[in-house]
């Protein structure tokens, strides 16, 4: 804080009147400061490349846990930081990967290029629904982002000829990245990949959540009437992140396709929603770092379960997600911490 | 009282003004005719009965509510079709009844958010916030004013509610309105957090020409120049204080029961 070693403009000036209750510590007039963007990207980047450097078996579940992480982020900036309840933002990922597919085994079968359209593809979804669905809130918004991930999902079952429906999307060998690093078998190449564009992810929703604008949208989630009354384009402001929203999620979607070569009408569907939405709660929604550690516990947890018992691995889930509601995480930190400092 | 409103000589709109402004839900007729003019520095009371149409009139001020029929219009140009925001930004600010803030932001980020909202910077999406050092010192000497410098890093649901409407009043502050409109800005305020309110209101800029809705009579005597007097939603009165207390009208519709 800059103001900690200057004097503060606060005793500069005279107050109008003093506060009538005890006074508060100084460090209740320090403001607020947000972390720099890239703290939490570089941490990311420094785990992911831990985990592939120890882990090379697991480099699978690596790539499937930044590829959530990705779209769990995107979710959040619709859900914790906008405050739009959505369980249809499956559309927004399914929209990235059928097209950066589709433009693999039609244009081009550049990675990168291939995760522009995805990008693209998610921005436009997101941009064409948002200016209906943001006339809405609460439950209303909900059940409109079911449809209209509904009908995405019916509009990729029709066109059999583009997606190939039920059968899925394959046929399509992505290139190597950035012409040198060719997708291997062992999914090398894919993991970091994923990982690297997690971290790009995290610095861009980072940078956007804590700008005027991401200001704006906190406060349109907390109180919309209050910043219509400020002058806030409440419905422009909405459209926007929602639409930056749908960019990450088609980015996480291209990913999926370019690192599966395979696409499926479950990346359209409505587990994908809610999965996504349970990894957000599960991780706390509204601060970022929330939606990776939920996608990580919930791909990790999902994937040790299911190679325990195949069958009722979602019990498991289940459970774990009960805990976390009852108990906030918050909670659980400190009670764990009063054990702990009560032992030593 | 700070030094007396001063009257704008050399202005000739009203920076405020409604025209035959009606407003009916239904078969409900809550504003009929209201015809108001409002100069620069002015300090006015709306008052009147429960259910006068205070807050609906407000209402249609801020923009929340459009008019079934007459005008609105803002140093002269008419904004009755304009939205809230529009009016926001060509100088109208309005407080709350109910202290309706955005409960888990800092007070510091709060009053920040009101001066990107000003400065037309709500649509940057890069820089951070901090990286705006005007904004956080206005952000600053603005809380510093009403006393709140020492809560600046507090979440805004933490503060005494006295507090919270001083916040309410930063806010509308933050936007440099010409007009603003105080909407029962003493209401549910505990006696001992009262005075420091009173010398917020007190403090305003002597050209912000100012419209309370209260229902605090010492408040109002206190506080305002001129009265206009609402009952079933039409003008009853409207005059210096002084006239208005002696009105008999006044007195029988509304203070003297």
């Amino acid at each position: 804080m800059n103001e900690g070693t200057t004097t503060s403009p606060a005793s500069a000036t005279q107050p109008l009147a003093q506060p009538a209750t005890a006074r508060p510590s100084p460090a209740d007039a320090v403001a607020p400061r947000v972390a720099p963007p890239w703290r939490s990207a570089l941490v990311v980047l420094a785990i992911g490349a831990a985990a592939w450097w120890a882990l090379p078996e697991q480099l699978g579940l690596l790539t499937r846990i930044a590829i959530a992480a990705l779209f769990v982020l995107s979710l959040d900036l619709v859900v914790g930081i906008a405050g739009l309840p959505t369980l249809g933002h499956a559309a927004l990922f399914g929209a990235g990967a059928y097209a950066a597919a589709i433009f693999a085994l039609r244009v081009h079968a550049d990675p990168l290029l291939g995760l522009a359209v995805g990008v693209g593809a998610g921005a436009l979804l997101a941009v064409l629904s948002g200016l209906f669905l943001v006339r809405y809130q609460g439950f209303t918004f909900l059940m409109l982002t079911v449809a209209v991930a509904q009908i995405v999902a019916s509009l990729a079952q029709k066109a059999r000829d583009w997606t190939g429906a039920d059968d899925g999307l394959t046929g399509f060998t992505m290139q190597p990245l950035l012409g040198r690093f060719a997708f291997d078998l062992e999914g090398r190449t894919a993991a970091l990949y994923a990982v690297a564009a997690l971290a790009v992810g995290l610095y861009v929703a980072r940078r956007i959540a804590d700008s005027p604008f991401g200001l704006a949208v906190r406060g349109i989630h907390e109180n919309r009437a209050r910043m219509a009354a400020l002058g806030t384009p409440v419905r422009r402001r909405l459209i926007a992140m929602y639409t930056l929203a749908g960019a990450l999620a088609g980015a996480a979607g291209a990913l999926s396709a370019q690192t599966n070569a395979i696409v499926g009408l479950d990346s359209l569907s409505f587990a994908l929603s809610a999965e996504a939405l349970v990894m957000l709660i599960l991780g706390g929604a509204g601060r970022l770092y929330g939606a990776l550690v939920g996608a990580a516990v919930f791909t990790l947890l999902h994937h040790t379960a299911a190679s325990i018992n195949p069958y009722h691995w979602l019990f498991v889930v289940g459970g774990v997600l009960m805990a976390v509601v009852i108990v906030p995480p918050d909670r659980a930190w400190a009670w764990l911490r009063r054990r702990l400092g009560g032992r030593t | 009282m700070a030094a007396a409103p001063a009257r704008g000589p050399d202005v000739n709109a009203p920076v405020l003004e409604t025209r035959a402004l009606d407003k009916r839900f239904g078969g409900l007729h809550v504003t009929r005719q209201v015809s108001l003019a409002l100069q620069a520095g002015e300090r006015v009371a709306l008052i009147g009965p429960n259910g006068a149409g205070k807050t609906t009139l407000v209402h249609q001020l801020s923009g929340v509510l459009a008019p079934t029929s007459g005008q609105v219009l803002l140093d002269g140009a008419d904004v009755t079709r304009r939205s809230q925001a529009w009016r926001v930004r060509s100088g109208l600010a309005r407080t709350f009844q109910i202290t309706t803030l955005a409960p888990h932001l800092p007070v510091q980020r709060q009053v920040e958010l009101a001066l990107f909202e000003r400065e037309g910077l709500t649509g940057r999406a890069w820089r951070s916030i901090d990286a705006y050092p005007a904004i956080a010192a206005e952000a600053r000497e603005l809380l510093a004013r009403l006393g709140l410098a020492e809560h600046a890093g507090w979440a805004t649901e933490r503060l005494a509610y006295g507090e919270q409407r001083l916040v309410e009043i930063a806010l509308a502050l933050a936007l440099k309105p010409r007009v603003l409109l105080l909407d029962e800005p003493m209401a549910g305020v505990p006696q001992g957090e009262g005075d420091r309110l009173l010398a917020a209101l007190d403090a305003l800029p002597a050209e912000l020409a100012v419209v309370i809705i209260e229902h605090d009579m010492d408040l109002v005597f206190r506080f305002a120049r001129r009265i206009v007097v609402l009952a079933e939603g039409a003008v009853l009165a409207d005059g210096a204080p002084d006239a208005i207390r002696r009105d008999p009208r006044v007195r029988e519709a509304y203070l003297g029961h």
